[in-house]
């Protein structure tokens, strides 16, 4: 299945901005976000579809996942 | 309309008739200049602060608000001087958030923060100077806003925010407004509001990069985005903050402040705007408890 990863923020260096990326059949965004070296605990807002979603989701053909980072300074 | 009884040294109702008459006499065209508003304290041994709640209720507008008129009516600006919100967290986001809501004319500020300014605030937090390094943070917050509006009470509490004294902490308030630096202290911020039925505006940076939004009680939105994973720092340990990006996470927050205390608006309820101010790009996130 095809699926749109677009990353935010600091995710971009060393990466990329976005990409239609191939995947098995439902795989969860961990998977996603363990392939692309991205720390866990660096991880924000996860969105699938632009609704905030847990790592434990699993993806479908055609789904556009976005990945912010964890963000706590004030 | 207002009577101010708390008039120092007696409020008598002939007095009171006699202040709102001499606000009546010395307002020109419903504007109130700050000279005639320091003589209308002297003459009345009013504060500052019984001088503007007499005058707005009578529907004068003290000059220094002229230019909020039109963002905010006379009716509003009585609401946001009564109102009275808390601040927790004066380094970045809250030294501009606590400028901004105290020119803004919310008349009481509770500001919460165990720090003193350090060498490494200087690049962004708006009340430290190379002056009051090893101050306190609340008290140069204090002092700051006694000098920019003398109407607005600044409560300067230098402890740390917790769930076990949060509660003494924030009584009294409308509104919180998170301004902190720990993703744990957050969350027992969102607790407390949860608790004690208080709406609660979330802002955090790092780097370029910024987010904010506003939870009511029973929305549970900072739980949900922060989803029970609790490193006590986000990237912003690597990517240190800006001069710049406080600057306009807290101008957001303000805005998300006055609408939530006027009722007024459209707030980020139950949406989280993210900011990325390297690429000049926003993104709405739809969150939903999960």
């Amino acid at each position: 299945m095809n699926v749109t990863v677009k990353l935010f923020a600091s995710f971009q260096k060393g990466r990329f901005t976005i990409e239609q990326r191939a995947y098995p059949a439902a795989t969860t965004v961990r998977e996603v976000v363990t392939g692309l070296a991205i720390p866990e605990q660096e991880l924000g807002i996860m969105m699938v579809n632009s609704r905030h979603v847990k790592l434990d989701q699993e993806l479908a053909d055609g789904d556009t996942l976005a990945l912010f980072p964890l963000l706590g300074g004030g | 309309m207002a009577i101010p009884w708390h008039c120092f040294p007696f409020s008598a109702a002939a007095e009171m008739t006699t202040l709102h008459d001499y606000l009546r006499e010395q307002a020109t065209e419903g504007i109130l200049p700050w000279t005639r508003q320091r003589r209308a304290m002297v003459r009345f041994g009013c504060t500052c602060y019984q001088v503007e709640e007499a005058a707005l209720g009578l529907g004068i507008l003290p000059a220094r608000y002229q230019r909020n008129r039109e963002t905010v009516s006379i009716e509003d600006q009585l609401t946001l001087l009564r109102s009275r919100v808390a601040v927790i967290g004066c380094g970045g986001l809250g030294g501009y958030v606590v400028e901004e809501l105290a020119r803004l004319g919310v008349g009481q500020l509770v500001v919460i923060d165990p720090d003193c300014f350090e060498e490494h605030n200087l690049n962004r937090q708006l009340f430290s100077l190379p002056a009051n390094l090893g101050q306190a943070k609340v008290a140069a917050a204090q002092k700051r806003v006694a000098a920019l509006n003398p109407a607005v009470t600044l409560l300067p509490l230098q402890e740390t925010f917790n769930s076990d004294n949060g509660p003494e902490l924030l009584a009294g308030v409308q509104l919180a407004v998170d301004c902190l630096d720990s993703i744990p202290v957050r969350l027992e911020l969102a607790e407390v509001c949860e608790a004690l039925n208080i709406p609660l505006v979330h802002g955090a940076i790092a780097g370029w990069y910024g987010q904010v939004t506003t939870q009511f009680p029973g929305d549970r939105t900072l739980q949900t985005l922060y989803q029970g994973r609790q490193p006590v720092k986000g990237v912003e340990q690597q990517l240190g903050n800006p001069s710049f990006t406080p600057a306009v996470i807290a101008g957001l927050e303000v805005a998300e402040a006055c609408k939530v205390l006027l009722g007024k608006g459209e707030t980020l309820r139950r949406r989280l705007l993210s900011i990325d101010l390297r690429l000049m790009q926003l993104h709405e996130t739809t969150l939903t408890e999960s």
